[in-house]
């Protein structure tokens, strides 16, 4: 595994020590066959600085995260009517609505999330209620506007998932490896991803897809500057910033980090308007935080190039297909 | 919850997966609310060969909803059938478990359910 570079954290804070020590364990135990300590040191961590911090800001992050990426959103749309589809780590549930004619069940780890996904879930199953009052004229009705009904969502962890084997058609888990902080535990994950799916003892490629989305160590074109060679163990800063009312729309930078347009741009009567977006990271205070506005840091892998296929054929899994967007690497893997 | 979610679930402790007394879960001190849903007959009818009819059937009794006949209708049965569309869609979709426990049969383990929200992390001894 990659230990070195967790003793090399960006961070002078507490989470350093843990981190280091997270690594120490881990090497430790791998050599004393210990794996059941280190994973302890492990999830504590990931406690700490994943799980509690999604918990905390999960309202803030929410309302940055409205968008699909495209290629998620593409595989969703390739799905038969009535597959059944997991989305593991599905946040406040912006790809549940995608494809009306599937079966969605999403799961997090954070139930403050999985509530934001629950009232999303709510609003997908029924047609948009009319407001009384004026209605919007630029806005062209939908009559046959596709409900989707066969979704819901629940709390759980990615490595100890309630799903029973083979039952789904396919899972989507988005932004949700990375977060884990050990390279086995990374693995395992996946390895439970495949578990879900159809198709053990088919042909390789033939059984039921699971796509992986992970943030990629080689962002050449983002202004994070990761590249190559670079620190692949991050903690990311989040700043939770307080509400200011009608905040900057002007300064938003014209181009994001994470390639989310705007939801309003393409409506002619726009809603409200969405908060300040950011990128992945893009919250890192650099721009218009307040020194009083609460810091949190989120533990980050950055997968290098061919990364993520290793850790695919470790879980037993085969590569369909793979690619990188927008500073993500993303593969479609079925069971071997 | 939808009881169409509960035919996919089953207890989140590993060793429990092999044993076949950990599906379906059973639901203990169920409230249940119905809500008025569109009705999606292709999507029943496309689900229908994705489920665990056993179980279904043993999750439908146990909620103190009609007995379901023993073997699923076919596609072509099921779409011509509006009584059996109908109860389905009741059933699966439009019946939420609000508040109560889910049980394993394996390990007796009790997961909640709370504001529809059923929660599957476990306690560290478990993991």
């Amino acid at each position: 595994m990659a230990s070195p570079t967790l003793s090399s954290l960006p961070s002078s804070s507490a989470a350093h020590a843990v981190a280091s020590l997270a690594a120490a364990a881990a090497a430790a135990a791998t050599a004393a066959g210990e794996a059941e300590k280190a994973d302890q040191v492990a999830e504590a961590y990931e406690n700490a600085h994943v799980h509690g911090v999604y918990e905390a800001i999960a309202p803030h992050f929410s309302a940055t995260r409205y968008k699909p990426w495209p290629a998620v959103a593409e595989f969703l749309r390739a799905q038969p009517p009535g597959a059944v589809g997991l989305d593991v780590g599905c946040g406040n549930g912006k790809y549940l609505g995608v494809n009306p004619s599937l079966v969605m069940l999403g799961s997090d780890r954070s139930p403050a999330l999985v509530a934001l996904a629950r009232d999303r879930v709510q609003s997908l199953e029924r047609p948009l209620p009319v407001l009384p009052g004026p209605q919007p004229v630029a806005v062209a009705p939908t009559p046959t506007a596709p409900v989707a009904v066969g979704t819901d969502v629940l709390v759980a962890d990615g490595l100890s998932l309630p799903f029973r084997d083979g039952a789904v058609d396919f899972v989507i888990c988005v932004a949700v490896v990375h977060h884990l902080s050990t390279r086995p535990r990374r693995q395992d994950s996946i390895r439970r991803l495949l578990a879900c799916v159809k198709g053990n003892g088919q042909a390789a490629g033939t059984g039921g897809k699971v796509l992986v989305y992970v943030w990629a160590l080689e962002q050449g074109n983002s202004r994070r500057g990761w590249e190559e060679g670079g620190e692949q163990d991050l903690l990311v800063p989040w700043v939770l910033k307080s509400p200011k009312p009608q905040q900057k729309k002007q300064k938003q930078p014209k181009q994001r980090q994470n390639g989310e347009p705007p939801l309003t741009e393409s409506l002619p009567s726009p809603p409200p308007p969405p908060p300040p977006p950011t990128g992945e990271d893009g919250n890192d205070g650099s721009s218009g935080a307040s020194h009083t506005d609460p810091v949190f840091r989120r533990f980050y892998h950055l997968y290098r190039q061919g990364e993520l296929e290793e850790d695919v054929l470790a879980a037993g899994g085969a590569v369909v297909a793979s690619g990188y967007e927008k500073d993500n690497w993303w593969t479609v893997a079925t069971n071997q | 919850m939808k009881v169409l979610t509960l035919n996919f679930l089953t207890c989140a402790v590993k060793t429990c997966k092999a044993s076949s007394d950990s599906f379906p879960l059973h639901p203990k001190d169920a409230e249940l609310v119905h809500d008025d849903l569109e009705i999606n007959p292709q999507l029943l009818v496309n689900v229908l060969p994705r489920l665990d009819w056993t179980a279904l059937r043993t999750t439908s009794t146990e909620l103190g909803f009609p007995e379901l006949p023993e073997q699923p209708p076919s596609a072509e049965t099921l779409e011509a059938d509006e009584a059996m569309l109908k109860e389905l869609h009741n059933l699966l979709v439009e019946t939420q478990m609000m508040e109560g426990k889910l049980v394993c049969g394996h390990c007796g383990h009790e997961y909640a359910v709370r504001e529809g929200i059923a929660n599957f992390l476990l306690p560290s001894h478990l993991v």
